[in-house]
């Protein structure tokens, strides 16, 4: 693999089950070396399975990828040896420490012996378990065993990282150490992330491209900001101090873009022009002496635009399917 | 922070550093969860305490070979107790499918035929424990060992083997369905096996026709003759031939579709 | 008491429900008594050719009423494993929720117990019958029976209930087992009592199982013996184990 050529590349790839739909349903997709790429999607979209073609474990029924230049068919072997994975189960033994988990799987990577014990101690550091080092994992929090997931990736030295929903059951503070550290690792080492997840902050606040999936198929790709920015602009919702006002203040809004009201009588209406429009907007209500009870800025979020590419807001739009082959 | 290595440039690590690897993991789980091997150790002898005890009678049956009943009966715990090495070395490995912890060792270069052998490491350690305590446990109760000091070695010899042959049957049972639940609802049919053999009587001095028909065909009886054979007779070589024969042929098929198993739930590119 | 009544019925129903609609439940709790029927009567018949042995139905009866009794005390133990897996699943917690009579759940574990086990009483006797065995008791003996099958029965679940409520998780199933397996095997499982030697006869004089197994024995042959007795002690055994299952169920309501 050059460094001109994409790290992850792949051409109509297809999953089918024996009993059901496709998983994933003809996808194609290519990650640049040391970009996060944030595969976002509802539960049973198709984003696991992806996953698990890309590093091997699973044979696609069609199409093609590659994975650090290796063909995922007939290169497996060096795809592996490319690649860290941090599944969607943590998968620890809760019965092994944490040195233990890792001197495991230096051993099994071929690492020489001497580098072993030094590699498990320096990863132990990076992701802050140095104290937990040698207590089984059984005791650990939740936090702590994705941190050791993510160390476990990384023994070898890979170049590209799989992560597969790893933040999901975590609290906010977990969550926000392991982005930090995912994109220290792209940042700082040109590490390229492939990272699938169901939480629109996490694509948002990682991930410098995002492809949206849903059953099966990418609806949408690009950046976060190009995203938001094709299916609309920015919305104000005003809700006036008096409940009868209502009228006038639509009328009042009605030059600035589409007005939507609501039961509540709040009147939202878009700003075509953007964010530096809401000056204008408080301008306008000051004008005609409008008194307001609140005043707020909505941003198109991606969970917008899943809902203009599908008709179904993200969030709560996954059904509960196991993307394992049965 | 020393550099990382290079993905790359690893070599493949031994085969047998591998299987050194896994069998040193399963090892330290089984050294580590000591107290699951109480029960598999306390069961059998406490139903060869109960037997060897309540059907103290039966040697009054004509044909009974003239030893003491728990002479006849010691033989039983060391096929008790390889059925639950089967159960807890299919059970650990369903742990590992369920949990994904397979899939972490599928994406390391660790070959199907090392893990497997690594994976069954820890059975035959707990199959070594098992089968001196129970030689220990029936000495000091008063069996004695017609075939000697020697006799004795062959006996744990052979009963490790046939432990050994049954956790490949709970290793295959793991890798083919790949659940805890599925490995635990095979253990009653495995422990009604032993009941269906010569455990209780000698297949002689077996009465209803059916049942001497199903324990001639049983290999579990066959298993049982050959330990019994150096407990209570000496040096039989018909009986340690079929004995060690029996044993060596459940080894050769559990572990063979062991293997095949493991390739098919070890999906790789 | 309305109350406790449909919330018993209610875990009662779930219990025997999900027993029928799921072979993996079904079959063993079948099969395995149904070899042991067949792995005892049929593997040890010479036993009877001992001197002394003299009971008079044959091997299979004598046998018989010990796999009756054993699958009404399993049957009971079996219950305990499902009560832990609802503890370990939670659906433990959401039946503490719901019901307004939580004594209710008890009762209903120790129904569905019951009802579980009358069906496999049925096919062990069926199967017994076909292979042979002779029953010289009549009407009464017979009711008198499945009366101590049912105490047997009842008395296990309870104690396998209170264990599970104690321990809230199935890593409990060796602990409600063998407690039940060791008394049921101190007991005169093979020969009569008067053919056993040893510490086992010592044992088995004073094991309540004693009486009970030879109650059964007797009425299968028409000849009851300590009848009065084994019903009292079983009956005995079911305050006790109620009590024990009480104080379970009392300290996973303090668990929460």
């Amino acid at each position: 693999m050059n460094s001109s050529s994409p790290a992850i590349e792949v051409e109509q790839l297809v999953r089918e089950f024996r009993k059901g739909p496709r998983a994933v349903d003809g996808i194609d997709l290519a990650v640049s070396p040391g970009e996060i790429y944030g595969f976002l999607g509802p539960n049973g979209a198709g984003k696991s399975t992806t996953v698990l073609m890309l590093t091997t474990l699973l044979p696609p029924t069609s199409g093609r990828a590659r994975v650090g230049g290796y063909d995922i068919l007939r290169q497996g072997s060096q795809v592996r040896a490319s690649i860290g994975a941090a599944l969607q189960e943590a998968a620890l033994d809760a019965i092994l420490t944490g040195r233990e988990h890792l001197m495991l799987q230096a051993t099994l990577q071929g690492m020489p012996k001497a580098d072993r014990t030094r590699r498990a101690q320096n990863l132990l550091e990076r992701v802050g378990l140095t104290e937990a080092a040698d207590r089984r994992v059984g005791g650990y929090s939740g936090g702590m065993k994705r941190r050791l997931d993510l160390a476990l990736a990384l023994v070898h030295g890979p170049r590209i990282l799989f992560l597969d929903e790893p933040t999901t059951g975590l609290d906010l503070q977990s969550r926000s150490a392991l982005w930090e550290e995912v994109a220290r690792l792209a940042k700082e080492e040109g590490m390229t992330v492939f990272l699938t997840t169901q939480y629109l902050e996490e694509a948002d606040a990682l991930a410098d491209r995002v492809g949206i999936i849903d059953h099966g198929k990418i609806v949408a790709e690009g950046t976060p900001t190009q995203l938001k920015e094709e299916i609309g602009s920015p919305t104000v919702e005003v809700v006036p101090a008096d409940a009868g006002a209502g009228d006038a203040l639509a009328e009042r809004l009605a030059s600035f873009g589409q007005l939507a009201r609501n039961g509540r009588g709040a009147v939202t209406v878009q700003l075509p022009g953007g964010e530096s429009q809401l000056a204008e907007v408080v301008r306008v209500l000051d004008q005609a002496h409008l008194k307001v009870a609140s005043l707020q800025l909505h941003q198109p979020s991606l969970d917008d635009v899943f809902l203009a590419k599908t008709g179904r807001k993200l969030e709560g739009a996954g059904e509960d399917q196991d993307e394992r082959q049965p | 922070m020393s550099a990382s290595p290079s993905a790359v440039a690893l070599a493949p690590p031994h085969l047998f550093e591998q299987v050194g690897a896994v069998a040193r993991r399963s090892v330290m789980r089984t050294v580590r969860q000591r107290g699951l091997l109480v029960f598999p150790l306390l069961f059998p002898l406490i139903l060869f305490a109960i037997n060897g005890s309540a059907l103290g009678a039966a040697r009054k049956i004509r044909g009974f070979p003239p030893v003491s009943y728990r002479d006849f009966a010691l033989a039983v715990p060391f096929i008790q107790g390889a059925l639950f090495v089967a159960v807890s070395t299919g059970t650990d490995l369903a742990r590992d499918i369920e949990s994904g912890f397979f899939d972490r060792l599928a994406l390391t270069p660790l070959r199907g035929s090392a893990l497997l052998a690594g994976q069954l490491g820890g059975s035959v350690v707990v199959a070594c424990v098992q089968s001196v305590v129970y030689l220990a446990v029936g000495v000091a109760s008063g069996v004695g060992i017609a075939s000697g000091f020697g006799g004795a070695l062959v006996l744990l010899v052979l009963s490790i083997l046939i432990a050994f042959g049954f956790a490949g049957l709970g290793a295959l049972l793991a890798l083919r369905f790949g659940t805890g639940e599925a490995v635990q609802g095979f253990f009653p049919l495995l422990f009604v096996t032993v009941f269906l053999s010569s455990s209780s009587l000698p297949r002689n001095l077996i009465q209803i026709s059916w049942f001497h028909e199903v324990a001639t065909y049983n290999p579990v009886s066959y298993l049982i003759e050959g330990i019994r054979s150096l407990i209570i007779t000496g040096w039989d070589a018909q009986a340690l031939a079929l004995g060690f024969g029996f044993a060596l042929l459940l080894c050769v098929l559990t572990l063979g579709f062991a293997g095949t198993a493991m390739k098919n739930r070890l999906v790789r590119t | 008491m309305r109350r406790f009544v449909y919330v018993a019925k209610g875990v009662a129903w779930r219990s025997v429900h999900n027993t029928l609609v799921s072979p993996a439940i079904l079959l063993p709790s079948l099969i395995f008594p149904l070899f042991f029927l067949a792995a005892f009567a049929g593997g040890l018949s010479r036993i009877s050719d001992i001197p002394n042995f003299d009971y008079k139905p044959g091997y299979t009866a004598f046998q018989f009423a010990f796999v009756f009794l054993q699958s009404a005390a399993f049957g009971g133990v079996f219950t305990g494993f499902a009560v832990a897996r609802d503890f370990d699943s939670g659906f433990a917690r959401r039946l503490l929720l719901t019901a307004p009579r939580r004594s209710g759940i008890i009762a209903g574990y120790a129904l569905g117990a019951l009802g579980r086990w009358l069906i496999t009483a049925v096919v062990i006797t069926i199967a017994a019958l076909a292979a042979g065995m002779n029953v010289s008791g009549g009407g009464i003996e017979i009711v008198g029976l499945i009366g101590l099958g049912i105490m047997m029965n009842l008395g296990s679940a309870l104690w396998a209930c209170g264990v599970a409520m104690f321990l809230r998780t199935e890593q409990a199933g060796a602990l409600i087992q063998m407690p039940v397996f060791i008394v049921l095997f101190l007991a005169p499982v093979y020969v009569p009592l008067r053919l056993l030697t040893g510490w086992v006869h010592a044992v088995a004089r004073l094991n309540p199982a004693t009486a009970t197994l030879e109650a059964a024995r007797g009425l299968i042959a028409g000849s009851p013996t300590k009848v009065a007795l084994s019903f009292a002690l079983l009956a005995g055994g079911a305050v006790l184990t109620a009590l024990w299952a009480r104080r379970g169920l009392a300290s996973a309501e303090r668990a929460g």
